[in-house]
């Protein structure tokens, strides 16, 4: 690794490197891609939420002027899915429609508007069938089915897991809280459209162009339902106009393009509306957690039991990834010496739920520190104290076998806490005003690929010019979170050059080596690393012939400054270009790959495979609102946060993320829903989303967002490129859980549901005058019947990892084993 | 059911004579296309983006007149003889706005896509107001959402260029400048 007392580039606030295209409008978007004779694509969508295909007519539709095809899902039969263990959806539906939006039928004409007008022309036959809304409602109506696999009835996957005796700890504590909360789901709202291109190449292969998060997942799903080599098939990730998690998967909109592509030997674009964005949906699962916790009186956690139960729309999208999320990260942050944890996901017919930032662990870390404000207030502790003391620290193993490692949780409370002068506001300012404090580890990268694999998760090649110029290739896809500025720098610091001076070609599967793609905040330290090695790797070819010209040793030579230089005698070197002519002169082409591949995971027991990481981000928050007794209206004047990142790469992009996810976690806290409604029972009592428009899915406007104090806490994390963590995610986690304690600092009322509404305010300040219990959220946990739980003991109690009482599993690699890893 | 025949978009019956981005243009459309649609589909310039096509999210907007406005709500029929700015009109002789220059050193563009319509709508401020308030600033942009930044490095940006523009600083177009530092300062920062 280059000395880091001398950087030039790494921890430098600067210009990204592909600024200059985004604010003149020249990054080319997906739709942004017009081509000779491209046709354009409409799919035509179910009506009601839960029904059967009797009978799909398109010949009207066929023989429309201007149309040149239109396919139904006979035509693309083949499942596909993220997951390995979910491959349940159809390009077109066959005969199930099991959400309104799910495709029937898609029409490819001359003009879009043709497309749009032969929908029209497509005769469907429906029967209906019963709906089902909500979790309670699949629990209680095992039939009909959604889906015909899963666990049984309407639920897609329960999960069980024990990790020490947790009644053994109830018993040992001196108070024992339940508490039960509410997280409603919401979604990604990216600014752009997903949208697609499709071409049959002039070689009569398959290239596609498309607003994905994850262009190799995408290659795979085109490779099975088109039944074509993977090699025949190029997917370019177009920079992403926000993604979120929302562009994670791959979908049906992307396969039908292509395959209209390939039958009609010409372009076809496919670009969504605002409504069908909703109905692709694949954001926040509303979730219901119950939260058992026993406390010592000095606050030390001694047993936890987190129930969650989780409503996943219409098809498994990562759900069973999401499920196994909404249980792992809470022993990350504080110490839990014994937990046990219980998930179960149903199925609804509402739009496929996923992964939305933060991945199905912000639902439950909003439970966890609301519950820990309550614990705090009942043991008279100040809720930061009550964090400091039972915070976790670095390198530990967690009840769970998650292996930490620089844990930085107490300094960011620290900091937080002084910035935002906790003492002297908390408890102490005026009625109508309060402040609350949350905090919150995530992921820096999953530890497993979603298939189950032994190749690397990111690869970067990078190809010397004897100009000098240097090129970086690799499959990590723009999103607009900087990852190309993050291989730009990391390179441009190894080698001794400017981030501009290097040329990238990302995102595109013909071009660079894998990189699984931009979800679960994995592409700093995957990607980075990755570039770093290959970085390393070519700057050894340079160094050593260079060495070998100048007569000095090379481990003496120093690049910085687009030279190659005696560190002792700076006057004695070579230019960059020089230096790469010496080493092709010596060794022949340059060119150098690197990879990186996570650490194995001590969490060896069946769904271990969800929430490992090479290491953990922290943040703390402390959020300050004004609550109207009269209206319940929120203000939130300002907001201090402090995040454990290790190391800021490009301080500006880090500020920007952190900024970017308060604000994002402070729409989902305040107003962001995705609600829906039935019908009136006269007309079909059909389930229909309540708004899917982006005038009344309410987010926060400029004029909405608080002030933002941002400092970073950095301490080199060893896993890290340049020690760097996570930071695109983690940054919203406390922000809705701070907001919730703040309105009872405010107000003295507990609202335990996301979204903190005046309306629900309102409610529960009635309940406080009229001296019932001053809260606004669920009181009931519907019964479920949980499977026996794997009884994994944890590391202080001699556990190695595996459950006691565990089936033997098959070998890795078989395609059982695939089945129980996931993102 | 009732079928309706619009006239397809290879039926450019319409025709306007406007200025675009400065420039004489004269352009044929489908007389229902908007003045987005045109702009994107029948003149190239694809800078100007959207994200609902019904007004809510303020990503198309454009300068008609020097005033900003909803590109996908115009009938480009309407735009006869006006004065037209994209986001491919804000620079000049080769080198950025100082607004383009400020938010690319800012961090005010994460992914980018709301990006052209929040600078012009930013220059249709300062046209009006060279001196606006961060006050005036949020009110200004608060019908162009953006989902990445939170906004605060999208107002300092615009409070940058204000800056520059009253120092007469053209663009420093080129490379990348690392001399800026955020002006909320990380924590190594705050410590130094």
């Amino acid at each position: 690794m280059s000395d880091r007392g001398e950087m030039r580039v790494i921890g430098v606030a600067r210009r990204r490197v592909d600024a200059r295209a985004k604010v003149t409008g020249q990054t080319r978007f997906a739709d942004d891609i017009f081509l000779p004779r491209m046709a354009y694509c409409k799919l035509l969508r179910s009506p009601h939420p839960h029904a059967r295909i009797r009978k799909i007519d398109t010949s009207r539709a066929a023989a429309h002027p201007g149309v040149y095809l239109v396919l139904s899902g006979k035509d693309l039969p083949i499942e596909y899915g993220i997951l390995p263990v979910s491959q349940d959806e159809q390009a077109l539906c066959v005969d199930h429609v099991r959400h309104v939006g799910d495709p029937v039928a898609a029409v490819v004409a001359r003009e879009e508007l043709t497309a749009f007008e032969a929908l029209d022309l497509i005769d469907v036959e429906y029967e209906l069938l019963t709906t089902i809304a909500d979790p309670e409602e699949a629990l209680a109506t095992p039939e009909p089915r959604i889906h015909d696999y899963g666990e049984e009835g309407n639920i897609h996957k329960r999960v069980s897991l024990e990790f020490g005796d947790v009644e053994q700890g109830f018993a040992e504590a001196d108070e024992v809280f339940e508490d039960i909360f509410f997280y409603q789901g919401n979604t990604h709202l990216p600014i752009e459209q997903h949208a697609s291109v499709g071409i049959k190449d002039p070689e009569g292969k398959l290239t596609i162009w498309s607003s994905t998060q994850t262009p190799h997942y995408l290659h795979r799903a085109l490779a099975k339902v088109l039944q074509m080599p993977p090699g025949h098939i190029r997917v370019i990730a177009t920079p992403n106009g926000g993604g979120f998690g929302g562009k994670s998967d791959p979908f049906n909109h992307e396969i039908v393009v292509a395959k209209a592509a390939l039958l009609l030997d010409r372009p076809v674009k496919i670009c969504l509306t605002r409504e069908e964005v909703f109905y692709c949906h694949r954001g926040r699962h509303p979730v219901l957690t119950k939260f058992k916790t026993g406390v010592k009186k000095d606050g030390t956690i001694t047993g936890m039991h987190l129930q969650t139960l989780i409503d996943g729309g219409a098809y498994g999208s990562y759900g069973v990834a999401s499920t196994f999320y909404t249980g792992a990260l809470q022993t990350t942050t504080y110490h839990i010496p014994r937990y046990k944890f219980q998930g179960c996901r149903t199925f609804t017919n509402k739009p496929p739920c996923g992964p939305k930032r933060g991945h199905g662990t912000v639902q439950p870390r909003f439970g966890q520190e609301v519950q820990l404000d309550k614990i705090a207030e009942k043991l008279s502790i100040d809720p930061a104290d009550l964090r400091l003391r039972i915070a976790e620290s670095s390198n530990a193993v967690t009840a769970n076998f998650f292996r930490l490692s620089v844990v930085n949780l107490s300094e960011c409370i620290r900091r937080v806490v002084k910035n935002s002068d906790w003492k002297d506001k908390f408890r102490k300012l005026p009625e109508g005003r309060g402040v609350g404090l949350a905090c919150s580890a995530y992921l820096t990268g999953a530890g497993l690929p979603i298939y189950w694999n032994k190749m690397p998760h990111s690869g970067v090649h990078i190809k010397f010019d004897r100009g000098g110029g240097v090129a970086v290739f690799c499959g990590a896809t723009e999103i607009g979170q900087g990852s190309d500025d993050v291989l730009a720098g990391i390179v441009a610091e190894v080698l001794g050059l400017d981030p501009f001076d290097i040329r990238l070609y990302t995102g595109d599967t013909d071009l660079g080596p894998v990189d699984l793609g931009s979800y679960s905040s994995r592409v700093t330290i995957m990607a980075g690393n990755a570039a770093l090695q290959a970085a390393e790797r070519g700057k050894g070819f340079l160094a050593e012939a260079v060495a070998e010209k100048i007569g000095v040793a090379k481990e003496r030579l120093r690049f910085a400054g687009k030279r190659v230089f005696d560190s002792a005698a700076p006057e004695k070197g070579v230019t960059f270009a020089e230096a790469v002519c010496l080493a092709e002169a010596r060794f022949g082409t340059i060119g150098a790959m690197g990879s990186y591949t996570p650490p194995k995971s001590p969490a060896l027991y069946k769904g271990g495979g969800v929430g490992p990481s090479p290491t953990y981000s922290y943040t703390a928050a402390v959020v300050e609102v004004i609550v109207n007794p009269a209206t319940g209206w929120i203000t939130v004047p300002k907001i201090w946060i402090a995040h454990d990142i290790g190391r800021a790469l490009n301080p500006t992009l880090v500020r920007g993320q952190v900024e970017g996810s308060v604000y994002m976690g402070l729409g989902e806290a305040l107003m962001e829903e995705q609600e829906f409604r039935r019908l009136p029972k006269k007309l079909s009592h059909a389930l229909v989303h309540k708004f899917p428009s982006m005038l009344e899915y309410k987010s926060p406007t400029s004029l909405d967002m608080p002030e933002v104090m941002t400092e970073l806490i950095e301490e080199p994390d060893p896993r890290g490129p340049f020690g760097a963590k996570e930071v695109g995610q983690g940054p919203l986690l406390p922000i809705m859980p701070a907001v919730a304690n703040a309105v009872y600092d405010a107000v003295g009322v507990r609202i335990d549901e996301v979204p903190i509404t005046p309306e629900k305010i309102v409610k529960a300040l009635a309940e406080k005058k009229a001296g019932r219990e001053p809260r606004f959220g669920p009181s009931h946990f519907p019964h479920v019947d949980w499977p026996e739980a794997l009884r994994v003991p944890p590391p202080w109690e001699g556990g190695d990892g595996h459950a006691v009482n565990e089936a033997p599993r098959p070998a890795k690699g078989s395609p059982e084993k695939e089945k129980v890893f996931s993102s | 059911m009732i079928s309706i025949t619009l006239p397809t978009e290879s039926q450019k019956s319409a025709h306007i004579r406007l200025t675009l981005n400065g420039e004489e243009t004269d352009v044929s459309f489908a007389p229902y296309k908007t003045l987005l649609e045109v702009l994107r589909e029948d003149l190239g310039h694809t800078g100007t983006k959207h994200g609902c096509e019904l007004g809510e999210c303020g990503a198309c907007a454009v300068l008609v007149e020097g005033k900003p406005v909803l590109s996908c709500l115009l009938l480009a029929l309407e735009c006869d003889k006006k004065n037209v700015l994209t986001v491919e009109g804000l620079g000049a002789d080769g080198k950025l706005h100082p607004l383009q220059d400020a938010f690319a050193d800012m961090g005010a563009a994460q992914c980018g896509y709301c990006t052209p319509a929040i600078l012009v709508t930013a220059k249709a401020l300062l046209d009006q107001n060279p001196n606006p308030s961060r006050e005036q600033i949020r009110q200004a942009l608060s019908g162009n959402l953006c989902r990445c930044t939170g906004y605060q490095q999208i107002f300092e940006a615009v409070e940058e260029a204000i800056v520059r523009i009253a120092k007469g600083n053209v663009s420093i177009e080129g490379g990348p400048s690392p001399s800026l530092q955020p002006k909320i300062p990380s924590g190594r920062l705050r410590d130094e």
